[in-house]
């Protein structure tokens, strides 16, 4: 019945191959299980998948690991970081046969990843953000980027762009993470005219659409003409840019289609590198590697195509830079660099370079950011 | 003359006692099974199949020792945040803001638990229940209060009070509490390994569960079978004929609003001593809300919410498989709670309805 084979769902194709495996050596303690002939992947996000965002930076890697043979993801998401969190994880193991799985969320890593690490130590965990050290289990690990280099060419294009020198930027909290991007950005806006300031607004959390709206707006009503982001969603900032008509860079992930005419460029994620790395590490019976970083040199962040309003000897500036990055001879935190109460936070002749640990417990904002920590 | 709708109070003959018990079985049961039928009809219109809908949800929720230990675990934070809707609504009040008295409870928990890193894990852990319980009861006891001395209607209150609930806890953890070692996930400081509440011998499920059920069977005893719970009830009924009868109605209203207040307080100790390990922001996770949802349907009846929470954690238990197996959107989980909850409180006006479950000598 050639029909019939063509018609075949994925769902049959799983189940014939559940069935050929009772056949195998695969036993039948695994046929139970929904995908018992490929390595299953299990992807955990904690808000939806489409979110133009962090979560969507996410499942645009796991999109493509889908393609790749031999690989099955299963997915869930908007998975809250409590108990439903380790649940979500030991079902995905055990009702799934999942043999690596992709945490997303920063809040999943302590308590809840470990102590499933600890659970299943056949299981490999691969954990976005998070700070894995020694002394924690080897079937866990943790993988992050530099993103701070294409906030600082956001910041480029931003500083060629704007007509008031007046930049803006919406935040979630004031962590190190956070704070490290406003500063890239705003160190890179300087590069360009030193006397452009960024004007800062906390929201509070992770995804607070409206307070993102009402803080968008009004930094636009302060006088603001460029604005970036670091909340989950860019979405609401984005498109109130677009509507104001002022002109955004997009963070997380690629947002120029919603605003054709306001998105300049934007740093994206490229979780791919570090997903393909686990995933062939899994294939290929080599251990796990615990900790992967990496910035455009590694191709873990890249930078989103120019939009339209980007001027030619912006573009010629920000690849510039974009070029001694990739080389890796570009230093983004250096000295003498003064916060923005007048206190010397890098000593003059000092460089820190991305690996510096100093950076990941970032507490200041730079010189020419209006702002409080 | 017919009794009150729902004032339990009991025939002094067994069969209607039976017959009464079987009305507030039958209906909401019915309820549900037109719920899932609706819900049925509505996978059927998006192109699924609805009996491998429902047979995920049952491998998901209850088939198996793990998923049933995954349910019970999902259920443990509802069944004592449901409490905080059902006690007070013995008084007639219905107080939405469990949310609230569950973060400061668990922030309070965190505080007193690395305060009290010195002292015995049993005197520690009793101190973390104990101020839990007295802040979240606090908490929720003052909308008690706004509404009997003020005038404030509690459902608005205490939501309102979520908020700036949540706005204090979050400038605890960011601020004057936070563990500066918490770099990207402010939190307080952990409360240590000694201090946390373990898990029933042999299952993944933590004591929180049973906390749930033990403050479950106090509440039904005290409210069905002592003198306060029926002066609570009369309260409810009717508050002028409570005081005609010389009731301290502003009491046992505050009192109730304290009770429920303390057990979601318990819910917010639990989660920091069970699972989380200090206080920080995945504390605010809707299960003051979904407490809601849960008291509704178990009628306010503080044994029924135990089998109503399981019910929802099952299904919440089921969402990744449906998830996962189906590629339906997270949402899914929500529409059906959607619908039982609209299905089940519609069905509120069907008791009494029926002649069956009506005591036979009114009829005589």
């Amino acid at each position: 019945m050639p029909a019939k084979h063509l018609n075949a769902t994925r769902r049959d194709i799983i189940k014939t191959l559940a069935a050929v495996g009772v056949g195998t050596a695969l036993g039948p303690g695994l046929v139970s299980r929904a995908f018992s002939a490929d390595i299953v992947v299990g992807v955990i996000y904690v808000g939806p998948k489409d979110d133009y965002g962090y979560n969507q930076a996410q499942a645009q890697a796991a999109a493509q690991i889908k393609k790749m043979p031999g690989v099955k993801v299963v997915e869930e998401e908007k998975v809250p970081e409590t108990v439903d969190v380790q649940k979500t994880m030991a079902s995905m193991i055990e009702q799934d046969g999942a043999v690596l799985l992709f945490p997303t969320s920063f809040g999943y890593f302590d308590p809840h990843m470990i102590k499933m690490a600890e659970k299943y130590p056949k299981v490999r965990f691969a954990h976005c953000g998070g700070l894995w050290k020694e002394g924690l289990p080897k079937n866990a690990g943790s993988y992050f980027g530099y993103i701070d280099e294409c906030q600082y060419l956001n910041g480029i294009a931003a500083g060629h762009t704007t007509k008031s020198k007046k930049l803006g930027f919406v935040a979630a909290k004031p962590i190190p993470q956070v704070l490290r991007n406003i500063n890239a950005f705003t160190l890179g806006a300087k590069s360009v005219k030193p006397d452009i300031t960024t004007t800062v607004i906390f929201t509070g959390d992770w995804a607070m659409p409206v307070k993102e709206a009402e803080s968008a707006n009004s930094l636009i009503d302060q006088g603001i003409d460029v604005m970036t982001m670091h909340v989950d969603s860019p979405k609401v900032v984005v498109e109130t840019c677009e509507r104001r008509g002022i002109y955004v860079c997009g963070y997380h992930a690629n947002q120029s289609a919603l605003a054709p005419r306001a998105y300049l460029t934007g740093a994206e994620w490229n979780w791919i590198t570090p997903y393909t790395e686990h995933v062939k590490a899994v294939m290929e019976g080599r251990p796990m590697n615990n900790f992967l970083r990496g910035g455009l040199k590694e191709g873990y962040v890249k930078p989103s195509p120019y939009g339209k309003a980007v001027s030619e000897g912006a573009r010629k500036n920000a690849d510039a830079v974009k070029a001694k990055m990739v080389k890796g001879d570009f230093v983004i935190f250096k000295g003498p660099l003064k916060d923005n109460t007048g206190k010397t936070v890098i000593a003059s002749g000092t460089q820190q370079m991305q690996t510096d640990v100093v950076l990941e417990q970032m507490n200041y904002l730079v010189e020419g950011v209006v702002g409080k920590v | 003359m017919t009794l009150p709708v729902g004032s339990g109070v009991a025939s002094a003959f067994p069969s209607d006692r039976l017959r009464r018990a079987a009305e507030s079985f039958v209906i909401p049961v019915a309820a549900l099974v037109v719920a899932m039928l609706l819900f049925g009809v509505f996978m059927a219109l998006i192109g699924k199949n609805p009996l491998e809908v429902y047979a995920l949800i049952y491998k998901g929720g209850f088939a198996s020792g793990f998923a049933w230990q995954n349910t019970l675990q999902r259920a443990a934070p509802l069944i004592l945040t449901a409490l905080c809707v059902a006690l007070p609504a013995q008084a007639g009040l219905i107080i939405i803001g469990g949310e609230g008295a569950l973060v400061l409870g668990g922030l309070t928990a965190a505080v007193v638990g690395h305060a009290a890193a010195g002292a015995s894990p049993l005197m520690a852990q009793v101190a973390m229940v104990l101020g839990a319980m007295l802040v979240g009861g606090a908490w929720i006891g003052f909308a008690g209060g706004l509404r009997h001395f003020r005038g404030v209607n509690e459902t608005i209150s205490s939501l309102l009070l979520t908020y700036i609930a949540i706005a204090l806890f979050n400038h605890f953890v960011e601020g004057p509490l936070r563990d500066p070692a918490s770099l990207n996930k402010p939190s307080t400081q952990p409360i240590g390994d000694a201090l946390m509440v373990g898990h029933l011998p042999g299952m993944d499920v933590h004591w929180g569960f049973v906390y749930g059920l033990l403050f479950c069977a106090v509440c039904y005893v005290l409210v069905r079978y002592t003198v306060f719970g029926f002066a609570l009830r009369i309260v409810g009924g009717n508050v002028r004929a409570a005081r005609l009868a010389g009731l301290r109605v502003g009491w046992l209203v505050l009192l109730s609003c304290f009770l429920g207040g303390a057990a979601a307080g318990l819910a917010g100790m639990v989660e920091v001593a069970a699972v989380h390990g200090s206080a920080n922001a995945s504390l605010i996770a809707g299960y003051g809300y979904a407490g809601i949802l849960v008291s509704f349907i178990a009628r306010h009846n503080p044994i029924a919410v135990i089998p109503v929470a399981i019910l929802v954690g099952g299904i919440g238990a089921s969402n990744g498989l449906l998830q996962r197996r189906l590629d339906l959107p997270d949402a899914t989980v929500l529409v059906l709670q959607g619908i039982a909850f609209m299905v089940i409180l519609a069905a509120e006006t069907l008791y009494g309805r029926f002649r069956v479950f009506q005591p036979r000598e009114l009829h005589r």
